[in-house]
């Protein structure tokens, strides 16, 4: 955890570890976010930041600036907090916790290359530490298309706003894609360390932030049960599936020549898979995580065929749950040519004592049969069976699956005797949900890692390395894909490719139906 | 589904549960703890409500007990338990039964509640009023993990106190203790900020406030200064003053859910500190069910170098 520009010396009385119902709350600071217009911003963070005040976890004074091309007066700016915090807060409304809040926000109007607009940020950041007492610790969020980010860094650093003053933070927070390749990671990497140390800059992954995948280390690490078994000794394969249902609606100009692979299997199932496979960390502090994830992502070894062994396909105009929706390449904005890819699904291995000989296979699409994501363990099957064949006919392979969203919660597949008077055997579940029951007041993925950037625990947030070594793992495949044929096709609303079905059968495997 | 059993034992009560279940398609659900709520027909209502509410972040089975007082003297010599099981929507998310003892089983009410309490699970009992003198000795508290009382229930809520301080076992809470966590994180979030030691206190509230006494007695405890009680108006805690070398550092909530923060050489800001409903207090208390040690603490003022010299 890094606790740089904390005073450790002032140790407050009225905190004690035994005291576990004071929570977490954020040191006096403020947030600045660059491109707060935009739908992120008005669907998930500032209804993130609304959600933390009403659960009291933001220090008295906490500031939240807004930067963006519009001409607005503060109370403009908070007008549109409100509206956004009254549709997509998760907790109630409350008068008093939006006036605690309300006083503390400020809009600055500019240009990304309008240093008058930088000035006044700087400005407000200095008034916002006099009238709020914000003591100097801010947090800029560049919810900003990436071409941005050289230019808002340079203009932070050219403010001085980057530089944190005596006993204070300053820290950087940026969304994906970082890079949309190895080199480009690199450079952006560059550019941002360049004015943030590494360790002040937090990249977001929301997947991270979810519960669920919180508890992927706590269903490993805490249990005796499942430990034992999860390594190539009972583990036949693993499948990892971030499914959509919709299309790429309003994005084309930011989707393609980007595609599923770099958008989804890059950071999303690459981080889940780490989760899956690594060693025990020798504690929970960002460094000992890094290092573990670091270790897979360094011993995963690509199919030598990627043609055998990779798919990408994009989805075509079919109809999807009762829904006449267009392909891939009819969609505005998309060059009927494209080879884009809307769905990707790769082998990888991961080459230690562990794993060896147990393949990790990762799809992703846009358009599939439903909104999903999930991992999924399946074991091999008991290696010898006291029935005959007739009585095992429908079992299939035992697993457990981490479903990650929308049901959030772990189920368990094993074989179980149907009640008759025959030995008949067949496949059942036991479900562990978070349901709706926990998730109702649990908090949304954007709070925790809103909560943690300002806490400056760095736990759930992939570090420039990982980043940098993700590339390398899709680096190579996208390259074979841009020299080697075109994208298949699929119905819309199917499962994916008959390809990626092939894919799996050669290997003796199927995909689940998630 | 409802289903009424009248002059019933737990062993008809354990089979109506399960085929209320299998009737409503949820064989089993992921329930986390066993909920007993010990209460009077008069405060039944809202208790359950803030059971069932506080049931939505944990899952439990809320065995509810309800001691049923006959009016013929006939009546009283006859012993009965009715039942009413409650599952699926009507249910909050996990299981409720409401027991209605009468007669001498009403001494005996552990013995209809332990074969109904789910297997393994935390145990929590919760009294909304009327709670035993002694909570870990009473036969339903001692099946519990966790024991919930509330001083804000009695008459004399000071007298309450000492009995709490003399009857105190791990395990045991207090909702008037509950009510202080926003105060206190604000408190600690407000000496983050301050970073200079505390020289004196004071915690003004309206008169016998339970609360602002456990609060006092906490900043004792913690600050090792005495601290001086105030009343005022009201309602509950209005303000808390921490002086140190600089000025005070000061939150004042005079009234409403809106409260001031003032700290030394810092503008105040305005803070949310709202009174929360029973169920958002409940479901705090079942979050961690181990031993509330800082309860104990706060109980007992313990770190106090004297007794309190003034008001």
């Amino acid at each position: 955890m890094s606790t740089a520009g904390i005073d450790t010396a002032w140790d407050n009385p009225l905190r004690d570890a035994r005291d576990r119902r004071l929570p977490r709350i954020a040191g006096p600071s403020g947030l600045v976010i660059f491109g707060v217009t935009g739908d992120l911003s008005r669907k998930k963070l500032m209804p993130a930041v609304y959600d933390l005040a009403n659960r009291g976890l933001l220090p008295p004074g906490f500031s939240l600036v807004g930067f963006a091309r519009r001409d607005w007066e503060d109370q403009d700016f908070a007008q549109v907090v409100h509206d956004a915090v009254r549709e997509h807060a998760r907790t109630p409304f409350r008068e008093e916790v939006w006036q605690q809040l309300a006083e503390g926000m400020r809009f600055i109007p500019g240009d990304f290359d309008d240093d008058t607009a930088f000035k006044q940020l700087r400005d407000a950041v200095e008034e916002l530490d006099h009238s709020r007492g914000t003591g100097g610790n801010f947090a800029f969020y560049l919810s900003v298309p990436p071409k941005f980010f050289p230019k808002v860094v340079e203009q932070l650093k050219k403010h001085g706003l980057a530089n944190a003053p005596d006993g204070s933070w300053r820290r950087g927070v940026i969304e994906k894609p970082f890079g949309h390749d190895l080199s480009s990671a690199q450079e952006l990497n560059a550019i941002v360390h360049d004015v943030f140390e590494p360790d002040q800059v937090f990249r977001i992954d929301h997947y991270l932030g979810k519960e669920t995948v919180q508890n992927i280390l706590a269903l490993r690490f805490a249990n005796q049960m499942f430990e034992p078994i999860w390594n190539r000794s009972y583990v036949d394969h693993v499948q990892i599936t971030m499914a959509e249902d919709i299309g790429i609606g309003g994005r084309a100009g930011y989707y393609d020549g980007i595609g599923s692979a770099r958008d989804v299997i890059q950071n999303h199932l690459l981080q889940l898979m780490a989760l899956t496979a690594m060693e025990e960390p020798a504690s929970f502090d960002a460094a000992s995580l890094l290092a573990e994830k670091l270790k897979v992502f360094k011993a995963v070894k690509l199919p030598e065929d990627l043609g055998r062994h990779t798919v990408r396909a994009q989805y075509a105009g079919a109809w999807q749950g009762g829904e006449k929706v267009r392909g891939y390449l009819e969609e505005d904005g998309i060059d009927p040519s494209s080879t884009t890819d809307t769905y990707a699904a790769v082998r990888l291995n991961v080459d230690n004592r562990r794993w060896a000989g147990v393949p990790f296979y990762l799809r992703t699409g846009k358009r599939l049969g439903r909104r999903v994501t999930e991992i999924a363990v399946v074991f091999q099957r008991a290696p010898h069976s006291p029935f005959d064949s007739t009585a095992t006919e429908e079992l299939g392979a035992n697993a457990i699956v981490i479903r990650v969203q929308p049901d959030e919660g772990v189920t368990v597949r094993f074989g179980s005797k149907v009640p008759g008077t025959s030995m008949e055997i067949r496949d059942v579940t036991m479900d562990f949900a978070y349901g709706e029951s926990f998730t109702e007041s649990s908090p949304e993925a954007y709070e925790r890692l809103i909560l943690d950037v300002l806490l400056g625990d760095a736990n759930l947030f992939p570090r420039h390395q990982e980043v940098e070594e993700s590339w390398r793992i899709l680096d190579p495949i996208e390259e074979y894909w841009a020299r080697h044929g075109r994208p298949a096709q699929y119905a819309s609303g199917s499962w994916g490719p008959e390809e990626a079905d092939e894919m799996l059968a050669q290997d003796g495997r199927s995909w689940r139906r998630p | 589904m409802k289903i009424d059993l009248t002059d019933t034992t737990a062993s008809k009560i354990n089979k109506a549960l399960v085929q209320g279940r299998r009737a409503i398609g949820t064989p089993a659900v992921g329930m986390v703890l066993t909920m007993v709520i010990v209460t009077d027909e008069e405060n039944a209502y809202d208790s359950i409500k803030a059971a069932e509410e506080a049931s939505h972040e944990h899952p439990s089975r809320t065995l509810v007990v309800i001691k049923r007082h006959a009016r013929t003297p006939r009546e009283r010599t006859q012993s009965r338990l009715d039942a009413e099981v409650r599952v699926g929507s009507e249910a909050g998310t996990g299981e409720t039964v409401i027991l209605r003892t009468y007669g001498e089983v009403s001494e005996h009410a552990d013995s209809v509640v332990l074969p109904l309490l789910l297997p393994d699970a935390p145990v929590v009992v919760w009294w909304p009023v009327d709670a035993p003198q002694h909570p870990v000795k009473d036969p339903l508290g001692a099946l519990a993990q966790r024991r919930i009382t509330d001083m804000y229930a009695v008459e004399r809520p000071l007298q309450a106190l000492e009995a709490r301080v003399k009857s105190y076992a791990p395990g045991d809470t207090d909702l008037a203790w509950t009510r202080l966590t926003p105060w206190r994180s604000m408190l600690a979030a407000a000496l983050d900020q301050a970073r200079t030691p505390i020289v004196s206190a004071a915690v003004e509230s309206e008169a016998d406030n339970p609360s602002a006494e456990l609060l006092a007695r906490w900043l004792e405890a913690r600050l090792n200064v005495s601290v001086a009680r105030v009343e005022t108006a009201g309602p509950v805690v209005t303000a808390v003053r921490l002086g140190t070398d600089n000025g005070e550092v000061v939150i004042d909530r005079p009234e409403g859910p809106l409260a001031t923060l003032s700290l030394p050489g810092q503008p105040s800001r305005t803070l949310a500190l709202k009174v929360r409903p029973t169920s958002e207090l409940i479901a705090e208390e079942l979050r961690r069910l181990d031993a509330d040690e800082m309860y104990a603490i706060a109980l007992r003022g313990e770190g106090t170098k004297e007794t309190p010299s003034h008001v």
